[in-house]
């Protein structure tokens, strides 16, 4: 059987940030992705970040995954890297089933993380299974990877930064963007995205959402209508709008299955997305060796993700046996990092959320 | 309201533009009214003259003395939040940041929008810079008529059916 120190699975933003820190403190890894090329959501984020520096912040984040997986280079004698591979199964003697063309093979880790992001979530509503209703991540995957519209007039549901930023990125690709409807009483992203889209001629509608999508074979309209303060919809306010796309951006989901066949105890914290994984400072699941970093742990921006993951790296290396240079030092100053993108009001859930966490381990 | 809409008040705009005085000389306008982690428009700014501060959610402060609106903030903010104006007698110079495809060229005649992005006005654009250093968020220098200083913010996207 093929064996590795440590298997990280899921090449995003947490999971290469992990794979650096292990490297560099020797370990042999590998990186499983089920998708063509490594870098996770990265691939199609074609703005800048937030953050500061230290996060390559005003860089876009096409930009930020090839940095992370030019900082692999180096230790290539020591990585393996499997993209277009699933992995299927997990035992809890930490043997990973994998897929890859359709053949199963079997890697025995001594170690293993799981940064598998998170899942959109999808939202009921009379016809959303037409061709046409997307989800926001898939549309952005069409535009921003494939360079195929996904139509020709949209309309958004959700304000968070998700939907924010797609509408803007849908204009860019030269797609009419109708409206952008937003079931709470205010925009749930940062007001600098709304403005972006506004001020390009995009309603944001606030207490609104989308009663149906109208079609036969494909959308072809979607009825909009206010919500009330029991955010049920107002017979008599219903807008219809001309548009053959809906694209869906209410939130994620942490993907926690793969991390829950290890055993790992699992809670549901809603501050941070569902059913998360309890874990300790360095990033340790209820399990031992097994570590959880990134949109699975707790759903937040990407920088966060890059963050989490150099820190669970240096805690999975160190845990291996392996040396660490002043990695009290170096963890702090990290955490210190994460303490700043929380700081503000967008970070007040995930701090919750975390407390919460915290009480329940 | 901007919580609701995107949309900032006049007020809220006004109060972050520098004096008509300051503005014979060309100075970015910051509007970011909101905290939120980010503070490349302090890192970015070659004369120290944007302060976010230890707390990278707090917003930015800027000294109107020491900005020589030069535009780098411009297109260093992610969220193409910054503006740079110029009162140039009966004309306002802008700086404004641009992501789209085709840019405009130096001389078109381009339709002004205000933050509802309403037409306003027509203006004209003097000057594209799109380099490497831009790094994708083009630089348009554009003029608009004197009147629009508190409501012009950006430039029509060239129509979607051509």
């Amino acid at each position: 059987m093929v064996t590795s120190e440590c298997v990280i699975v899921g090449g995003g933003p947490a999971g290469l940030s992990a794979a650096k820190e292990l490297l560099e403190a020797g370990a042999r890894v590998t990186i499983i992705d089920r998708n063509e090329r490594l870098g996770g959501q990265l691939i199609k984020q074609t703005h800048m970040f937030f953050g500061s520096e230290k996060q390559y912040a005003s860089h876009r984040g096409i930009d930020i995954l090839e940095y992370l997986v030019n900082d692999l280079a180096p230790y290539g004698d020591r990585l393996e890297i499997r993209t277009g591979t699933t992995v299927a199964a997990i035992y809890q003697d930490k043997v990973l089933g994998c897929l890859k063309d359709e053949k199963y093979f079997k890697i025995k880790a001594e170690s293993v993380i799981i940064a598998t992001g998170a899942s959109e979530k999808a939202l009921p509503f009379e016809n959303n299974d037409l061709p046409g209703v997307y989800a926001a991540g898939a549309v952005q995957t069409l535009m921003n990877e494939y360079g195929i519209k996904p139509g020709q007039k949209v309309l958004m549901v959700g304000s968070g930064n998700i939907g924010l930023i797609v509408g803007y990125q849908l204009l860019q690709a030269g797609i009419e963007v109708k409206a952008l409807v937003e079931a709470a009483d205010r925009i749930g992203g940062y007001l600098v995205h709304a403005s972006k889209i506004r001020r390009l001629g995009v309603p944001v509608l606030p207490k609104t959402s989308i009663k149906r999508a109208i079609g036969e074979d494909a959308v072809e309209a979607a009825e909009i209508w206010s919500l009330d303060e029991n955010w049920q919809g107002i017979p008599g306010t219903e807008k219809k709008l001309d548009v053959d796309t809906i694209c869906i951006a209410v939130g994620l989901s942490p993907l926690t299955e793969l991390l829950q066949q290890t055993g790992v105890r699992v809670e549901y914290v809603r501050e941070l997305g569902g059913n998360v994984p309890l874990l300790d400072e360095g990033y340790r699941t209820t399990v031992d060796k097994v570590y959880a970093c990134g949109d699975v742990a707790n759903i937040e921006e990407a920088s966060s993700a890059m963050v989490e993951g150099r820190i669970t790296g240096i805690h999975a290396a160190r845990d291996l046996g392996h040396e660490v240079e002043n990695a009290g030092f170096r963890i702090k100053a990290l955490q210190h990092e994460l303490y700043d993108l929380r700081g503000g009001p967008p970070g007040e859930k995930v701090r919750q959320g975390i407390k919460k966490r915290e009480v329940l381990a | 309201m901007i919580e609701q809409d995107g949309i900032a008040s006049e007020n809220m705009v006004k109060a972050e533009f520098p004096t008509q005085e300051e503005l014979e000389r060309p100075k970015a306008v910051i509007e970011c009214y909101k905290r939120i982690p980010c503070n490349p428009c302090e890192t970015s700014c070659p004369f120290d003259a944007i302060t976010v501060g230890e707390d990278i959610n707090d917003r930015p402060v800027i000294d109107f003395d020491k900005c020589t609106g030069c535009g780098i903030c411009v297109f260093n903010c992610p969220g193409l939040a910054i503006t740079v104006f110029q009162i140039n007698d009966d004309e306002v110079l802008m700086k404004i940041p641009y992501e789209f495809h085709p840019l405009p060229e130096e001389g078109d005649d381009v339709h002004v929008v205000n933050r509802a992005g309403e037409r306003i006005t027509k203006g004209r654009v003097h000057k594209v810079q799109a380099g490497r250093r831009q790094n994708k968020t083009a630089l348009i220098h554009l003029s608009v008529p004197a009147d629009y200083l508190y409501d012009a913010i950006t430039i029509e996207v060239i129509p979607f059916e051509e």
